[in-house]
């Protein structure tokens, strides 16, 4: 009787609080009640929750917990980066002045090859899904052929993510080093600045993170979503039915880094920069943390996450900067002792809790006809 | 003796000479030896199961019975030594291959996926799905939901349709991994210790159960109940420190010395 009403009941939660996210909060801002400052930070979490929701479908759904999803992320970020920056200010014969002012050279400066592509807009775009796509197909292969799992995967994705991080702060590899992409001015034509665009980004954010959601729903209700439980359960076991579990690792593997590098492409012109710091260890293991305190294996608690988690560090940054340390520190040791089913954990418990009280009166009720 | 007299079929009857072995065994074992950090956990010269043959294996401890199925689901590769299967050699296959070869396994602690429903873990069980898109964009076979329903039904876990396995007693998880091996319908079940932590009723069942698919199936039985082992009244093999100690009835057996001294007597 319940699975299906149930199933009706969170799919129209879902459906609200995402129509919450796109015609809600702009009508809040077209009222004047918040700012376009705030419609824009919104705009950037909900990028990071993009991130989370590819990840919980990786660790929550197949356990494998991944620590590069922020190299994925810089990979989109980059990929739209470098589109801005080819339209920002130019330097020199043509150079894009974010480039120019890392370069050793002050004359005889070219543009790499590689940052040719970058110019167009729908290649940019494309290859903000395709690259981190083709690391994590690789990453993938050689990993999960060879059976690398639990922690060791975690440290071998760790170790990737750091040498990524070393070679994109190198000036030499012409990715602007540890400046990062800057002067961002203008995305497909029109001005970064303007109230309207930063508007249009939310929207768009908000529809991805939409789109996001859908696919990773998808995935995690077919055949397919059982057998990466399965996977999570007992990888051993299911070779012995017949399955070969690295393709259905791989596939994961690299959904999640196409979603990843989505979140990425929507988080650089929101945030007006993009740096290797989002490469670092720091931003792996935070967007964990937005999924653990979320729970796992639930999707929207990913978006809970890191949409609850990104507000409180802005919040209190923003009252007691010096306590945020202590509050994440609190928040990961919490859920990991007190909540390992995180925030979606405490809800349904809440929810049974209320849902047995109605119940047990709704017998009373009953009973009391009955005597009547 | 009856057993000896097997053990010279095998030397005359194996692939190494016989391309008309298959005609008689499905699964035939030459010359394996399984050597760990120096020890040789399993030495075998030549052992054959024949075509829909129920064959127990027994033997105490650390003789190799595990090691024996390991070997022949390609999840250990022999040091030396060829398996056959089904008119062909194995030896190099991977599990994965060797599964769709037709060769299936329940292991010593019934392996199910604890996150699934019974139901869930049946419907993976189902042969001819194991590929990724079909699965991705695929929707659940329902013809074969009859079949699912009527194997738990004889097992007594048509109740536990939709409960997580985590949630099943000990009994069921054993009666679950043994439907499991049921639905994937493979020519050879590989079954390790069906009847550990039974109950005397759900032993009877087992057995019961295991002789029911002898008709169309071929078995390894691994167990150490030997009231079970009575129960299958069938062919077995005695393995002592990796070695075939013996070959034979169970009443047979009883009267070799050597077994007693092994194994049996105490």
């Amino acid at each position: 009787m319940t699975k299906s009403t149930q199933n009706l009941r969170t799919g129209i939660a879902g459906i609200s609080v995402f129509l919450i996210g796109l015609i809600g909060i702009p009508v809040l801002y077209f009222v004047g009640i918040i700012p376009i400052e705030t419609v824009n930070m919104l705009g950037r979490y909900m990028a990071f929750a993009i991130v989370a929701v590819g990840l919980d479908l990786l660790w929550g759904y197949t356990g494998i917990l991944s620590l590069c999803q922020a190299f994925f992320f810089a990979l989109g970020g980059y990929a739209m980066g470098m589109y801005l920056v080819h339209h920002g200010p130019l330097d020199g014969d043509g150079i894009p002045r974010a480039l120019y002012v890392v370069s050793s050279e002050v004359t005889g400066l070219t543009l790499p090859w590689f940052w040719k592509p970058f110019k167009y807009f729908p290649i940019a775009f494309l290859l903000g899904l395709a690259l981190p796509g083709i690391v994590a197909l690789l990453i993938g292969y050689f990993g999960f052929i060879s059976r690398v799992r639990g922690v060791y995967f975690a440290i071998l994705t760790q170790a990737i993510t750091v040498a990524a991080w070393l070679i994109f702060c190198l000036n030499n590899m012409k990715l602007c080093g540890t400046n990062g992409l800057t002067n961002f001015v203008t995305i497909a034509g029109f001005e970064l600045t303007h109230p309207n665009v930063k508007l249009g980004l939310y929207v768009s954010t908000v529809l991805s993170l939409g789109f996001a959601y859908i696919i990773c729903r998808y995935v995690a209700n077919s055949r397919l979503g059982r057998i990466l439980i399965a996977i999570r359960d007992n990888e051993n076991q299911l070779r012995f039915l017949g399955y070969k579990p690295h393709l259905f690792k791989m596939f994961v593997f690299v959904v999640a880094a196409m979603i990843g590098g989505l979140g990425g492409m929507l988080y650089a012109p929101q945030m007006g920069i993009f740096t290797p710091e989002y490469m670092t260890a720091k931003w792996s293991i935070l967007m964990v943390i937005w999924v653990a305190v979320g729970g796992r294996g639930t999707l929207s608690g990913a978006v809970l996450g890191a949409l609850v988690v990104n507000l409180s560090y802005n919040f209190i940054t923003s009252k007691a900067p010096d306590y945020w340390l202590f509050v994440q520190g609190t928040l990961f040791i919490g859920v990991v002792l007190l909540f390992p089913d995180g925030l979606m954990g405490i809800w349904k418990r809440l929810a049974m809790r209320i849902g047995n009280r109605l119940s047990t009166r709704e017998q009373v009720e009953i009973s009391n006809v009955d005597v009547a | 003796m009856k057993h000896t007299q097997r053990i010279e079929d095998y030397k005359n009857d194996s692939p190494k000479f016989s391309r008309l072995w298959s005609e008689r065994y499905l699964l035939f074992l030459e010359e394996i030896t399984a050597v760990f950090d120096g020890f040789k956990a399993l030495d075998i010269e030549a052992l054959g199961i024949e075509h829909n043959e129920l064959r127990v294996i027994i033997g105490p401890n650390g003789a190799g019975k595990t090691t024996l199925c390991d070997v022949v689901s390609g999840k250990t590769r022999p040091t030396t030594g060829s398996v056959y299967f089904d008119d062909a050699e194995i030896t190099h296959e991977s599990e994965t291959e060797i599964v769709l070869l037709g060769i299936g396994r329940k292991f010593q602690t019934p392996t199910v996926f604890d996150s699934l429903t019974t139901y869930e873990n049946m419907e993976l069980a189902l042969p001819g799905h194991q590929k990724l898109w079909p699965n991705l964009f695929g929707r659940a076979p329902a013809v074969e939901r009859d079949r699912i329903l009527e194997i738990l039904e004889r097992v007594g876990l048509a109740e536990e349709l939709n409960r997580e396995a985590k949630y099943l007693s000990h009994g069921q998880r054993q009666w679950l991994a043994i439907s499991v091996l049921i639905l994937s319908n493979p020519k050879l079940l590989l079954v390790d210790e069906p009847a550990a932590g039974l109950t005397d009723a759900e032993t009877a069942l087992t057995a019961e159960l295991l002789l029911e698919l002898k008709t169309d199936h071929t078995l390894i039985v691994i167990e150490h109940d030997m009231d079970f082992v009575r129960r299958l009244d069938s062919f077995v093999t005695v393995l002592n420190e990796g070695q075939v100690m013996a070959e034979g009835t169970l009443s047979k057996l009883q009267e070799n010395e050597e077994v007693i001294e092994a194994y049996l007597g105490r």
